[in-house]
């Protein structure tokens, strides 16, 4: 894609600001504790990142689609995880608000997570609905002007360091599968909301993530968010936004994993010369960099569809995501080949990032549940 | 308080290579930038709008059209309005001929405060061109100015870096500063900002803009000759003495002298 001259210099930005940032440092300690650099979440704010694609009416930078699959790209060619700190706000967290919110609802939660002032995650998996989300066995009960709510929701990235969470429930039981759903605004602070303890993950450290536990939790109906009863095609649409961002991100790990390939095939000898030399190994680099540009047409398109509000977006996400995800993965493991045995040694950098890359075809809908969503669309 | 900045395009001189042959720089598919220098000439005038809101920040440049990205990048840093001065006329000029035209679009924008510019640009290295604006403007100019203490009535108190050390210097305004990049940290851009910054309009300005004859500027004006440049050849390897410290200065001196060095 061409882009626009405004579009290069956001890329300059962001690009910038992970190279000058991210130090090896920083990134080597969020991998060995697993834990959350507030300091790093401040930078980040202060550049903007966290509100990229939020109307500036909500304390967001009134940037589009294309601006924060740029950002997201850039930020994980860097660090995978970094780039997770600027996508919640923009993608999972602040999506259902922007879709569904009131202008209260907007102005109390939207504003401050747009600023980065606060953490807002989204909280749909459960232990027994994964890529069955319409299982949801968390249940909503109404009770004067309150609801209360019950059950479990796991794997929830960020809710260690959340302020709230985009919670969804059953409110009607009568109603099967997807529907009888909502979503509610839950401060993480109300009585009755606990966490599971941290997941020990294999990559994507430190960004953590774990179970939400709600016990008899209070919450007001004011904090409901959209229409009762309507909230899974608010949480269907928020995951297009999120593939999206999955299939950025997945474009930025493949970006490191071909640069380190290119530059440790250019630096290592053997048998006389540079493995680079050797047609072995860079026939696996020309792969490697055919498919992620490939990749990363796919992610510009589904990213202009989007800012059109095109009805073509939503599997335009879905095909940028599967794509992307299992060629990040394609990629990082021929990354690591060509690294040889260093590849697998953490102290190079391709060990780190063949992990991370792992989860991209796992989260915001495994590559199955993107096939689904694909082959739905034709053969409805 | 009205600020003024003065900012260069220029290749980014990581990325140059020398033509072997030729002795010119080869600047195919070299991305032009910011100069660094005003970058931080930029963030000081920033960071005086940041502590006194009603400033405003004017970013001025002579250039092509295309370093309306870079005004671009000002403006996404803070900067409230850009101008470029831009002809075919301008074409060409060493820095005395640069300087008339530089003054002479800031003439036209009227009175100042400050104006900041980079201590020099790292694609010609001269530092010329602030201190000649400065006195073309009949201002006074402190260059290589590493830090501001403070502003008193109708005064600038700053620090001069020097070789080794600093000087402390106070100065009338309107006065030109010109900046090393001790001063400060270049902010980054912001998204917002950058989305701000296309919502603007870059005033162009050419030489009939800003009064000047096609005479006085440009190539025309241009008393300096490039007689050759070349890039030098790499030095030889030094050579290492050994021995007790006195036979190592006797034969130092030997050798400077067998040189005519002393």
């Amino acid at each position: 894609m061409i882009f626009s001259e405004k579009h290069e210099l956001i890329r300059k930005l962001v690009r910038d600001f992970a190279e000058k940032e991210f130090t090896s440092d920083i990134l080597d300690e969020l991998d060995e504790t697993g834990e959350f650099n507030w300091e790093m979440h401040r930078k980040m704010a202060a550049a903007g990142f966290m509100g990229t694609k939020i109307p500036k009416e909500y304390g967001g930078q009134g940037s589009d689609y294309l601006s924060y699959v740029i950002m997201i790209e850039e930020l994980a060619r860097i660090s995978p995880v970094l780039s997770l700190y600027a996508n919640t706000s923009n993608s999972l967290g602040g999506g259902p608000l922007l879709l569904a919110g009131n202008e209260g609802q907007l102005q109390k939660y939207l504003v401050p997570a747009a600023k980065g002032e606060k953490i807002l995650v989204f909280a749909l998996t459960e232990p027994g609905a994964g890529s069955d989300a319409g299982g949801t066995s968390t249940t909503a009960v109404v009770d004067g002007d309150y609801f209360v709510m019950n059950g479990r929701k796991t794997f929830i990235s960020g809710a260690p360091m959340a302020d709230y969470c985009i919670v969804f429930a059953k409110t009607d039981p009568s109603q099967k599968g997807a529907r009888g759903i909502s979503a509610f605004i839950v401060d993480m602070k109300l009585p009755g909301v606990s966490l599971g303890k941290d997941e020990k993950k294999m990559g994507i450290l430190g960004y953590p993530t774990c179970d939400v536990i709600l016990e008899d939790v209070r919450v007001h109906k004011s904090d409901l968010l959209g229409e009762l009863n309507k909230g899974f095609a608010n949480a269907m649409k928020t995951l297009d936004g999120g593939r999206l961002g999955v299939a950025a991100q997945s474009c930025g790990v493949a970006q490191a994993c071909l640069d380190e390939a290119v530059k440790y095939a250019k630096e290592r000898k053997q048998f006389g010369r540079r493995i680079a030399d050797f047609q072995g190994i860079s026939f696996m680099i020309a792969d490697m960099a055919t498919e992620l540009a490939a990749a990363k047409e796919l992610v510009y398109n589904a990213a202009v569809l989007k800012d059109k509000n095109s009805k073509e977006a939503a599997v335009a996400c879905s095909i940028a995501k599967y794509f992307a995800s299992e060629m990040c993965n394609r990629v990082a493991a021929k990354a690591v080949q060509i690294h040889g045995g260093y590849g697998y040694i953490k102290d190079y950098r391709v060990e780190r990032l063949y992990r991370d890359a792992r989860i991209m075809t796992i989260y915001e809908g495994t590559s199955q549940v993107q096939q689904m969503v694909i082959a739905a669309s034709l053969l409805k | 308080m009205k600020i003024i900045v003065c900012a260069k395009q220029v290749p980014d001189t990581n990325e140059v290579r020398i033509d072997p042959v030729k002795g010119t720089l080869i600047r195919d598919g070299v991305p032009s930038i910011l100069n660094p220098d005003d970058a931080n000439a930029l963030e000081a005038a920033l960071t005086i709008k940041d502590q006194n809101p009603d400033s405003t920040v004017s970013v001025i440049s002579m250039g092509p059209p295309q370093a309306c990205y870079m005004l671009r990048e000002c403006l996404a840093m803070g900067a409230d309005d850009a101008y470029l001065l831009s002809s075919r006329a301008f074409g060409g000029a060493d820095t005395c001929a640069t300087s008339t035209t530089l003054a002479a679009g800031i003439r036209k924008l009227g009175k100042f405060d400050i104006i900041f510019a980079g201590r020099q640009a790292i694609d010609g290295d001269t530092a010329q061109v602030g201190p000649q604006v400065a006195q073309r403007l009949g201002i006074p100019v402190v260059t290589y100015v590493q830090k501001i203490r403070e502003f008193k009535d109708g005064t600038v108190v700053v620090e001069r870096q020097l070789e080794d050390g600093f000087e402390v210097i106070e100065v009338k305004t309107p006065c030109m500063l010109t900046a090393v990049k001790e001063l400060n940290n270049p902010r980054y851009m912001t998204i917002g900002r950058i989305e701000e910054a296309y919502t603007k309009e870059i005033t162009i300005w050419n030489e009939d803009d800003v009064a000047l004859k096609p005479e006085s500027c440009g190539l025309k004006a241009s008393p300096t000759q490039v007689f050759r440049s070349f890039t030098p050849p790499p030095k030889g390897k030094g050579e290492m003495l050994s021995g007790t410290i006195p036979e190592m200065a006797a034969t130092l001196v030997k050798k400077l002298t067998e040189k005519h060095l002393l």
